[in-house]
């Protein structure tokens, strides 16, 4: 079943069922995040997605449509806290772009670009976190990490259905972690498609790297706001 | 030394007697958008990408003058200007005195680059501390020749070092920023000709770039 909603005062024909944020990508409204993967359950811990739904900020990935709902996306109160959010998650990890692998694929960096974030305002923590590498295919940058929790949820050990990734502690003690044994058992494509889920350049395939040189990266050939309006999935 | 304390006969750079420059030349000159640039703790690349605005670089001298900078060699800002690009973060003293004369001289403060932004490559060292550092370069080096005592560089001429390494607006207040390392030309140029125009500071994703 259809019903109207209302995104930036624009009447809006979406289905019933559907997540706010794909709702408002069907209809060419980009909602900036980085935990949320279309087509896979809702995670809700980024908050990059934040919106206002009938006068209440709330994540939009979290959110079913309702008929009658009146969503700012574009407000500029709205859009300053989404960028404040992104800016916060600089200030908090080492994300170093000019020296990172995933940089020009990193959903992080694609998502600064979009709320036109230039310096973040917040002191810089430059926390120290140790690299793991015990695994035999995967690197483990742990101060990028953003704490999204999509490896945790959405890659798995295909027999058991065991969690691989796992976060390890609280505040700023919090750390990703890895169970060795399960990530050894994953498959060449499976790493690589855990470390395409990975928003950031915390999971990092060993033996590759700097595939495509500047200017035909992933989100330099298409941005990321172009990817998500076009209904890509990661 | 501190500057008070130098005696009154030394003559700096700046002070030096120069030949007046010709009336209509300078009033040319004072009629245009007066600029300056700096590095701090970088590596001067920001300010090539500045050069690398190519044959738009001709067209941007039309409308502003260059006062001090890497390229005229000028030391200090003369009086109030308009716009100040800063590149590279803060390491040092001097680099903290550097920075309070641009603020002091300058309408507006640019931050240009991933240095002046969050500290860059040299605030690797903050996840480090300052000591270790000190003690790999100079103590524990494997390249120190092993005849002489280990020394750690120190002089009232030389800087003092931070502790840590900071980005220039933890310093100052800052007015904008060019994110890059380095920016690219194009994005230079397109802030300092939407100022200069009168359009407003913007930095659509098209032209933001991090790396």
């Amino acid at each position: 079943m259809s019903f109207t909603i209302t995104i930036d005062k624009r009447k809006v024909l979406v289905d019933e069922g559907c997540t706010l944020i794909d709702a408002a990508a069907d209809n060419g409204v980009f909602i900036p995040n980085l935990c949320y993967t279309r087509g896979k359950p809702c995670l809700g811990t980024c908050r990059v997605c934040s919106v206002r739904v009938n006068g209440k900020v709330t994540a939009a990935c979290t959110v079913p449509v309702q008929p009658g709902m009146v969503v700012d996306v574009n407000e500029p109160e709205v859009a300053e806290m989404r960028k404040l959010l992104v800016e916060a998650l600089f200030s908090e990890g080492n994300h170093n772009c000019p020296s990172c692998e995933k940089s020009g694929r990193c959903e992080l960096q694609a998502v600064a670009y979009e709320v036109e974030m230039t310096a973040s305002p917040f002191p810089y923590r430059f926390p120290k976190r140790e690299r793991e590498d015990a695994a035999d295919h995967i690197f483990l940058e742990r101060d990028r990490c953003i704490f999204c929790q999509r490896c945790v949820e959405h890659v798995r050990d295909e027999e058991t259905g065991q969690a691989i990734f796992a976060i390890h502690g609280r505040g700023t003690k919090a750390r990703i972690e890895i169970d060795v044994g399960l990530a050894n058992k994953l498959t060449p494509e499976q790493v690589h498609a855990a470390a395409e889920l990975c928003p950031v350049g915390c999971i990092l395939e060993k033996g590759v790297g700097f595939e495509d040189p500047m200017g035909s990266r992933k989100f330099d050939v298409k941005s990321l706001r172009r990817r998500m309006l076009e209904g890509e999935t990661s | 030394m501190t500057l008070d304390s130098v005696p009154k006969e030394v003559i700096f750079s700046h002070d030096m007697p120069a030949k007046a420059l010709d009336p209509e030349l300078r009033k040319a000159r004072e009629a245009k958008v007066q600029i300056a640039t700096i590095s701090l703790c970088g590596c001067w690349g920001c300010n090539l990408s500045l050069l690398d605005t190519d044959e738009a670089l001709v067209d941007l001298l039309d409308k502003v003058h260059i006062t001090r900078s890497s390229f005229t060699d000028i030391k200090r800002i003369p009086g109030q200007i308009a716009v100040g690009l800063i590149e590279g973060g803060v390491a040092n003293d001097e680099n903290i005195e550097t920075l309070e004369h641009f603020r002091e001289h300058c309408d507006i403060l640019i931050a240009t680059g991933a240095c002046a932004i969050w500290g860059g490559v040299p605030s690797m060292r903050n996840m480090h501390g300052l000591e270790a550092c000190l003690r790999e370069a100079y103590v524990d080096s494997p390249t120190r020749p092993v005849q002489s005592a280990p020394v750690v560089p120190h002089h009232p001429d030389i800087p003092k070092l931070t502790k840590k390494v900071y980005p220039v607006h933890e310093v100052v207040q800052i007015d904008y920023s060019i994110p890059g390392c380095p920016p690219d030309g194009r994005t230079m140029f397109k802030v300092i000709d939407d100022l200069l125009s009168g359009r407003g500071f913007s930095m659509p994703p098209d032209f933001n770039r991090f790396d």
